[in-house]
């Protein structure tokens, strides 16, 4: 095999790695700051997916335009699911926060059976079997518009929680829950709003993930265990280490099949997360043991 | 007027009589009654696209039945939900809610465990589509298939790419493999492997490449296959992996000079419908049906008339037929007892069938070893017999027109 092949490999993995790490970012930011593990997180993003082939099938509206309002859309779902329904159980153990976001998710898929049904839906955008020529690289433009918007939607999200005063507030919630009272800051309405940011990144990365895979209900909880497995690679609250997870996770599962046997794919990067577990628990990219 | 005295006993006595005579036409009723029929199949998961193509095949059974003076069934529907374990559980259920016979699974694997369950229980399973030789081979008493195994299908499609390549004058020297990673996928793989020597082919398999069957993205596996160079690309898949492999192969700019599908996704109707002019090309080496039988054109024609523009294919038939063999084991068993519907299938012999072969009769394996293969293509959005030519309506296109000019 030439070295192109490998070449062209690896960039689509880490394309597709790209929008896998935005969607592990959304559980990393709400187990950074409000420490729920979201186990509904894959079937969130189903949700957003099935709201990207809807516009997209009604009025042709391109997933990568619609990115932004399905977004604000999950946004405000994220942030009514945490304050009517997690908050109350933020200070129960954690099994019964387990159960719940695991209810949650099973709710999902099967509202979402009841109203697409089973079959796989896709989204056939004009460009959809286009791919751009690189020298010797061969892009698939859908990856590569996603990659790009993944890139672009995390650098925001990563400015928002740098520069702006709400994000310094929810960061400063996240690193000393106490002093975060001591100082007058609102909590429960800065845990909804990293409830909310979270699922806003998932949603904009289901939106994007329509342009790569085919949708149908049951992607949810393959999702969900693949952000986990990301996430804790990466590191669990870790925003860097969730997209940078997302991009070793892409690019390992795309060279493993590779060079191994594609069927065996997925077991490359549950040995990656073997691994770190043994050796580095807190996640490659991240600096402090959780 | 003569007064009729009535003594207790007389009355009690009488009233038993009455009973039973009243009784005795719900009672024959019941024998005679529909034959419950339980089918399984994968309506939802991801061969649900495949499992609702075989319900059509279900739904416009009944007018045909009735035209052909064939009892009346009561059909049960299964959902394998495309998993094993499912699979197993929804026989068993079906079984304890009164199916007195199964029909499925069109999933090797899927069906491999429902036919445990019917031998345990004791019900006939009657094999819509599954290819899995091992399913025939383990001395089962009340599972029966009308259906080639993979070992069939492989010989035959060898036999019928060997026409292709006399017509077209044209000896492909190398192949790439990509496959499922499944029951069925392997057992074609076992099959291919065993008789291509014997077939002599003409051609060399580079590599094999096992994926996922539950795949979302096969752009590694497209671009494995592309960097053999080979000439032919031969495939073993369903429906959502012909999807998606066409797509990279569109994406990764690669249009091999023919793409030999030994088996279904690459003829369904939704292939078709999702792909448009991308479709065209494909030679599938499948089970279908002779267009030259009776039946066949009328299951055709209702097909049709059932579902405007659509095309009857192998999932269809093979269900239809399973259900025809259910209800002619039932007109002539004349029971719903297990073991008499078991011989009466036993003794099936059905030429007035769809597939293509002499008919339709089981060897003491249960296996319809008559049943023959054809090899079609994919034309303006449907496919053509081109092989073999006894059955041939149109001549194979070689090599396939790329798919960058097809915009």
């Amino acid at each position: 095999m030439t070295f192109d092949v490998y070449l062209n490999v690896a960039v689509a993995g880490i394309l597709t790695g790209l929008v896998y790490g935005l969607m592990a970012l959304g559980l990393s930011v709400i187990f950074g700051v409000v420490r729920v593990i979201n186990f509904a997180h894959g079937e969130m993003m189903s949700i957003a997916m099935f709201l990207a082939v809807v516009l997209f099938s009604a009025f042709h509206l391109d997933p990568l335009i619609m990115l932004l309002p399905i977004a604000a859309v999950m946004f405000v779902f994220g942030y009514v699911l945490q304050a009517g329904l997690i908050n109350p159980f933020m200070t129960r153990p954690e099994h019964s926060q387990f159960l719940l976001l695991v209810a949650v998710g099973i709710i999902i898929v099967n509202v979402l059976l009841i109203v697409f049904g089973p079959d796989a839906r896709t989204v056939q955008t004009s460009y959809a079997y286009d791919s751009f020529q690189l020298g010797p690289v061969l892009v698939d433009a859908s990856k590569a518009y996603a990659g790009v918007a993944a890139i672009v939607f995390a650098a925001g999200l990563f400015a928002f929680f740098r520069f702006s005063l709400v994000g310094k507030a929810i960061r400063a919630c996240a690193d000393n829950y106490t002093g975060a009272l001591v100082v007058g800051l609102n909590v429960n309405r800065l845990y909804a709003l990293s409830f909310a940011l979270g699922t806003a990144c998932v949603g904009a990365a289901g939106s994007m993930m329509t342009l790569i895979v085919d949708v149908t209900p049951n992607l949810g909880p393959t999702y969900t265990l693949l952000a986990f497995v990301i996430v804790i690679t990466g590191g669990l609250g870790s925003m860097a280490g969730a997209l940078l997870g997302g991009v070793l996770i892409g690019l390992t599962e795309a060279l493993a099949g590779l060079l191994f046997t594609p069927s065996a794919k997925s077991m490359f990067a549950f040995a990656i997360l073997v691994l770190v577990l043994l050796f580095r628990p807190q996640g490659l990219f991240s600096k402090r043991a959780t | 007027m003569t007064r009729i005295r009535i003594n207790r006993r007389q009355l009690l006595a009488g009233s038993a009589v009455g009973a039973a005579t009243l009784a005795a036409p719900a009672l024959v009723r019941a024998q005679n009654g529909p034959l419950k029929v339980g089918v399984l199949l994968p309506r939802s998961g991801f061969e649900a696209a495949i499992g609702q193509d075989c319900q059509r095949g279900v739904d416009i059974a009944p007018p045909i039945f009735k035209s052909l003076g064939l009892p009346e069934l009561t059909i049960m529907n299964g959902d394998t939900a495309s998993n094993v374990d499912v699979a197993r559980e929804h026989a068993e259920k079906l079984i304890s809610d009164g199916a007195q016979l199964l029909v499925g699974a069109f999933d090797s694997g899927q069906t491999t465990a429902i036919a445990q369950v019917a031998e345990q229980k004791g019900i006939p399973l009657v094999i819509n589509i599954a290819g899995a030789p091992a399913i025939t081979e383990q001395g089962y008493k009340f599972v029966f298939r009308n259906f080639p195994t993979a070992i069939t299908i492989t010989a035959d499609g060898f036999a019928n790419q060997k026409e292709i390549f006399s017509i077209v004058g044209v000896e492909p020297k190398t192949a790439v493999f990509m496959r499922v990673n499944d029951t069925y996928g392997t057992a074609m793989s076992k099959g291919v492997a065993a008789l291509m020597p014997k077939f002599n082919m003409p051609y060399k398999i580079l590599e094999e490449i096992s994926y996922d069957p539950a795949a979302r993205d096969l752009s590694v596996e497209v671009a494995k296959a592309k960097a053999t160079n080979a000439e032919v690309l031969l495939v073993v898949g369903r429906l959502n992996d012909a999807l998606l492999m066409t797509r990279e192969l569109i994406k990764q700019r690669w249009t091999p000079e023919a793409i030999l599908s030994m088996g279904p996704g690459w003829y369904e109707d939704q292939y078709f419908k999702t792909l448009g002019k991308m479709s065209d090309g494909p030679i599938s080496f499948v089970p279908w049906f002779d267009p030259n039988k009776k039946l066949a054109q009328t299951l055709e024609a209702a097909f049709v008339k059932a579902y405007p523009g659509s095309n009857m294919n192998t999932n269809q038939v093979f269900t239809f037929e399973a259900l025809l063999v259910a209800a002619d084991a039932y007109k002539r068993a004349g029971s719903t007892d297990p073991k008499a519907l078991v011989d009466a299938i036993r003794k099936t012999d059905i030429t007035d069938n769809v597939s293509v072969g002499p008919g339709i009769a089981f060897n003491a394996k249960g296996q319809n070893d008559k049943v023959k293969d054809s090899a079609i293509q994919n034309r303006g959005g449907k496919a053509v017999t081109i092989a073999p030519k006894e059955a041939a309506n149109a001549k194979p296109e070689w090599p396939m027109k790329p798919y960058q000019n097809r915009a």
